[in-house]
């Protein structure tokens, strides 16, 4: 499952905080987190914090990364600026709302607005729209992240997801 | 008391310890006793001293932090404190310089000047109270996180600043706290 194959790569690369926002297509990646016991995930209340943490946590000379759902992207604007001010490696990865087969109306105007508030923030935006690109993606997105200091957000679509009704949100 | 009397005597012989400032007064405060490569202190992403600082602490966890914030920075982050209490970082301090007003824009109150209670908040979040007699020890020593409110008066004083670019700031911080190998990272 793709989630497996995110954990793989933030293992590899010796990620180990994990801030999170719970988030229904979160839901796997965040319990393989947990289960590490060389990393530590950290329940944040509002996906702001987690760039906070990163930072500090970089600032300590940790790897780390930020799990949410794309409706916190707007959550994080104003703070990305500290992101790019200072140049901090950030990998942000972002389980798509409000793009395909939306049910709720209330997510499409945050989903279709990711892409540009992201990119707006100094942000790279990639997409990975197949379970096969997962892996590949969110390995070099670690390496353009860790090895150039750039902000990096990896979008994980809807299909890709696949919620698809309020019942098989709530079945997850 | 005076902030920056306060200020000062908290970071007297710091020795090792990691310091994250706030934006605007209290990142004054601490330039004006005296500027460290061991200090990160915030130009803006106003709320997220107290996170920076919960980061560095569990990235860190042989070493003390102390983040330095004022009443409106730590009022806009006021979730951190709830972060914090979740994760129970043993060697985190956050000292709160409660001028119950916003210095930076024209000195008006913040919510701590109408009876909002940061120190009861911190407290039901599971962060440990210290008073201004135990603060510098607990800082040093304490199992926390800890957590102070530190009443001080409303004065407008000369800033005192540090240095201003970002990735400068990023990159002494480390360099300062893991050697130079930091640089290849």
């Amino acid at each position: 499952m793709w989630p497996d194959e995110i954990h793989k790569e933030l293992s590899a690369a010796g990620v180990s905080l994990v801030g999170y926002v719970p988030d229904a297509g979160h839901k796997r990646l965040i319990e393989l987190c947990q289960a590490d016991r060389k990393m530590r995930a950290v329940v944040l209340t509002t996906e702001e914090e987690g760039i906070g943490l990163a930072a500090g946590a970089w600032l300590g000379g940790a790897r780390s990364t930020l799990l949410m759902q794309s409706s916190g992207v707007g959550n994080i604007v104003n703070v990305l600026g500290m992101v790019r001010e200072c140049r901090f490696p950030l990998l942000t990865l972002v389980t798509m709302r409000g793009e395909q087969g939306e049910f709720n109306p209330w997510q499409v105007p945050m989903g279709q607005a990711v892409r540009p508030v992201l990119e707006a923030m100094g942000t790279v935006v990639q997409y990975v729209q197949t379970e096969d690109e997962v892996g590949p993606v969110v390995n070099a997105a670690l390496r353009l992240a860790y090895n150039s200091y750039a902000s990096v957000a990896v979008l994980i679509s809807q299909r890709l997801i696949g919620i698809k009704s309020f019942q098989e949100q709530a079945a997850q | 008391m005076k902030r920056r009397d306060a200020v000062a005597a908290l970071l007297a012989q710091r020795n090792d310890l990691l310091v994250v400032a706030g934006l605007g007064s209290t990142a004054w405060d601490v330039s004006a006793a005296g500027d460290s490569p061991l200090t990160f202190p915030m130009w803006g992403a106003m709320g997220q001293a107290a996170m920076i600082g919960l980061g560095l602490a569990l990235a860190q966890p042989r070493r003390r932090v102390l983040v330095i914030t004022g009443d409106g920075e730590a009022l806009m982050g006021m979730g951190a404190l709830a972060t914090i209490g979740a994760q129970k970082p043993a060697n985190l301090t956050v000292v709160v310089i409660d001028n119950e007003r916003y210095g930076e824009t024209g000195m008006q109150e913040t919510h701590t000047a109408h009876g909002v209670d940061l120190s009861r908040v911190a407290q039901a979040c599971g962060l440990k109270l210290v008073d201004w007699k135990s603060l510098k020890n607990a800082i040093h020593l304490a199992p926390g996180p800890n957590f102070a409110v530190v009443k001080v008066e409303a004065e407008k004083i000369p800033l005192v600043l540090p240095p201003r670019e970002g990735a400068l700031l990023k990159a002494r911080f480390r360099r300062a706290l893991l050697g130079e190998k930091a640089d290849l990272d």
